[in-house]
């Protein structure tokens, strides 16, 4: 028994060791953008055929990409589309096996967070897009504080700045969902002051109402409540700094701390959902749809889902400054970007493609199908109420420079710990000075050997 | 040729007809095995060139505090999964056994069901069940009892007894059937003759029942230890080892680390260290079997 173990520990090892390091044949270099080489015109690019990952599976989002690849069909009937799509938890853990193989699939949508976009940049695997960007004008339509969620230098250790390696179709932007009708019960009007708004939660609460809910059982969801507060206290380069994952910003300021206090403090008032921590993400904004709750800080993702059942009830503001006359600052990003592979035959009609569903038209289509074009959103025309207070919100805040970007992108670990933190924070598990060091350890750690 | 080999072919063609078996084996468990250990000693992102890094993965494990409390949480897991079903049931089976019901058939198949459902199911089925404003909260409010519902997955002290339950729930049907079929092998005349000795139902049971299906005992341990060692679908489904991390457990950390965190390098470490133990608790338990039969 012993020396068959032997053996086979023997054989096991000699098997390893004999195989090389991992990821050695991994491409060395990233790939160079070639302004000269761009083509635009995709319908003298020959015969193609382009494999395209997408996660845009339910609802509205599934609805816009069947039409426009329709389109795009039949406008370049060269071109012909073979769609992957999955969901989004299936696309990030699968796209990382399939951009190491031989042939990847020609278009993929990359999360923006460093785990996903910077690694398979860090890897060579995506092309740098900046060559299409001028060749077709994306810079001239797209807002810089949208693009830069998907630039990365070449090495792909900084975020938000350098090369542009993907396209969203979608913007986001994190506010205050709230439900008109209750406001009204309550005497009271969508908030313009931050005061204004603690001072209502405070009234609800009094009144019996859930003042605002919240379902924190996935982790994640806290993380968009916390960013709203914390914007309200913390400078704004502040934020991107902490955010981005870059040195010379720190978790341990006095804004944070009071950002941490604040929220224990809303738990103390009993402002969100009884059990928050053990309520999934979906209940609760289900049970804000069925008229449980006067407020929801949420992302503008929801908002067809929301508005399908509340109706003309549901109303929508961008998290309020400390005077009505403040800027707008608001949590908030893109949908997935459209990431072209570096070992796709076919850049031109994949450039062409992405172009395609991001274009002024695509616009309009995005539109219509009730979700939230991350370009042009000025110019398109949607009926009064929720749908127009959000575009109106992401346009100005948009206009204004002042979307933060999400917490979590700031190291590849980040999501976890901040989600994990923040659910020993709400449950008082850890003071708001545990928190912070928490949040601080690991940022410190990413952004010190990150160089 | 000398008339001291044994009739038949000679011995080492034996190797030969091994082969192809071997072969397989080889190919699809031994080479994986060696592969993850090998990554273990890396520090690779999955895509760029792995750094050597020897052992630190595994001192890693031993210095994290996070990692040494999801080993831990998977300990307190194998109380719910093994221990809790091994003692419930030991008492269905010996009552099943015992009471010569009519539709023996129909009660194994109900206390087997939750076996014959897919774990995710289950645990999706669950979440609903300890939610806020979910059955066991509901429950408890038409008791009277309203000062005990919180959100069950939501509480750190309450988080992981939650999860295990749902463990005990979904095994404790296997355990029972395993030992229902170890009681119906006993032979009625050792029933007679501790009759006739004067002992009781439970003195019998002790005497008797249990003694003989130590060998079942030893397998329902096994499957159960390693099913708790393993959790993974239902952490996933229910909290993603939240709150805190307060239900993390190794099997999770693997997933999360090799998919989530693209530390492939230290998710390898993990899942051999975890193969190790879980090698080490079953052997363990198997000796103890073995030994009491001798």
């Amino acid at each position: 028994m012993t020396r068959t173990l032997a053996v086979l520990t023997a054989a096991a090892l000699t098997l390893g060791a004999a195989a090389c390091a991992p990821g050695s044949s991994a491409p060395p270099a990233a790939p160079s953008a070639q302004p000269s080489a761009v083509r635009t015109d995709a319908a003298a690019l020959g015969k193609v055929t382009l494999t395209v990952w997408d996660q845009e599976v339910r609802g509205g989002q599934a609805a816009q990409m069947k039409q426009l690849n329709a389109a795009f069909e039949a406008k370049y009937p060269n071109i012909t589309l073979n769609r992957v799509s999955r969901s989004f938890d299936d696309l990030n853990t699968t796209l990382r096996l399939a951009l190491s193989g031989n042939e990847p699939p020609d278009v993929v949508e990359a999360n923006n967070g460093r785990s996903a976009m910077g690694a398979f940049v860090k890897a060579g695997q995506l092309l740098p897009l900046n060559a299409y960007a001028q060749a077709y004008g994306w810079q001239d339509r797209y807002p810089e504080s949208v693009l830069r969620y998907s630039r990365y230098s070449a090495d792909g250790k900084v975020f938000g700045e350098g090369n542009l390696y993907g396209l969203p179709q979608v913007g986001e932007v994190v506010g205050l969902f709230y439900n008109a009708a209750k406001l009204t019960e309550l005497g009271l009007r969508p908030p313009t002051t931050w005061a204004d708004f603690q001072a209502g939660l405070a009234k609800a609460k009094a009144a019996g109402e859930v003042p605002m809910q919240l379902g924190n059982l996935d982790k994640w969801p806290a993380v968009h409540v916390f960013g709203t507060v914390q914007s309200r206290v913390v400078p704004a380069d502040q934020i991107r700094t902490l955010a981005f994952g870059r040195k010379g910003a720190s978790w341990n300021t006095p804004e944070n701390t009071e950002a941490a206090r604040q929220l224990v403090d809303w738990v103390d008032k009993g402002y969100f959902s009884k059990g928050f921590n053990g309520q999934g993400y979906d209940p609760a904004w289900q049970a804000f749809r069925d008229g449980e709750g006067v407020y929801l800080i949420a992302g503008t993702w929801l908002l067809a889902d929301l508005h399908k059942t509340l109706g003309k009830d549901l109303g929508f503001v961008l998290p309020p400054g400390a005077t009505a006359g403040a800027a707008p600052i608001a949590t908030g990003g893109t949908g997935l970007p459209f990431a072209i592979t570096a070992k796709s035959p076919n850049p031109d009609a994949a450039a062409a493609y992405i172009n395609f569903v991001t274009s002024a038209e695509a616009m309009k289509v995005l539109t219509d199908t009730g979700n939230l074009p991350a370009a042009d959103t000025a110019a398109q025309t949607v009926p009064a109420g929720p749908q127009q207070d959000v575009f109106t919100a992401f346009g100005t805040v948009t206009a204004e420079n002042g979307l933060v970007p999400y917490l979590d992108y700031a190291t590849p670990t980040f999501a976890d710990t901040l989600g994990a933190a923040l659910q020993d924070l709400l449950a008082k598990k850890a003071t708001p000075q545990e928190f912070l060091a928490t949040l601080e350890k690991d940022y410190k750690t990413f952004a010190e050997s990150n160089g | 040729m000398t008339a001291s080999r044994p009739p038949g072919e000679p011995r080492h063609i034996a190797y030969l007809y091994l082969l192809p078996a071997f072969a397989v084996y080889a190919a699809f468990l031994l080479y994986p095995i060696g592969r993850a250990v090998q990554l273990s000693l890396y520090d690779w992102d999955g895509l760029s060139l792995g750094r050597w890094v020897g052992l630190d993965n595994y001192l890693a494990i031993l210095s994290d505090e996070g990692l040494r409390a999801a080993f831990g949480h998977a300990l307190v897991l194998i109380v719910f999964y093994a221990v809790g079903p091994l003692v419930i049931g030991l008492a269905l089976a010996a009552i099943l056994n015992h009471a010569k019901v009519r539709g023996l058939g129909f009660f194994r198949t109900v206390v087997f069901l939750p076996q014959v459902i897919a774990m995710v199911v289950v645990a999706v089925a669950w979440r609903r069940v300890y939610a806020p404003d979910g059955t066991l909260n509901t429950l408890l409010g038409a008791l009277g009892l309203d000062s005990l519902t919180r959100g069950w997955l939501g509480e750190h002290a309450f988080a992981l007894p939650a999860v295990g339950v749902v463990g005990t729930w979904f095994e404790t049907g296997l355990v029972a059937v395993l030992l229902l079929a170890g009681m119906s092998r006993i032979p009625m005349e050792l029933y007679e003759a501790a009759r006739l000795d004067g002992a009781g139902a439970v003195r019998e049971f002790f005497a008797v029942t249990l003694p003989s299906v130590r060998g079942e005992i030893a397998v329902a341990l096994t499957l159960t230890v390693i099913a708790a060692l393993r959790t993974f679908d239902l952490v996933y489904v229910t909290t993603r080892g939240g709150p805190g991390n307060a239900t993390s457990v190794p099997s999770y950390e693997v997933y999360h680390r090799a998919f989530g965190l693209s530390q492939i390098g230290s998710a390898a470490a993990i899942g051999v260290t975890l193969t190790v133990v879980i090698f080490a608790i079953s052997f363990g338990i198997n000796r103890f079997a073995d030994r009491g039969v001798a």
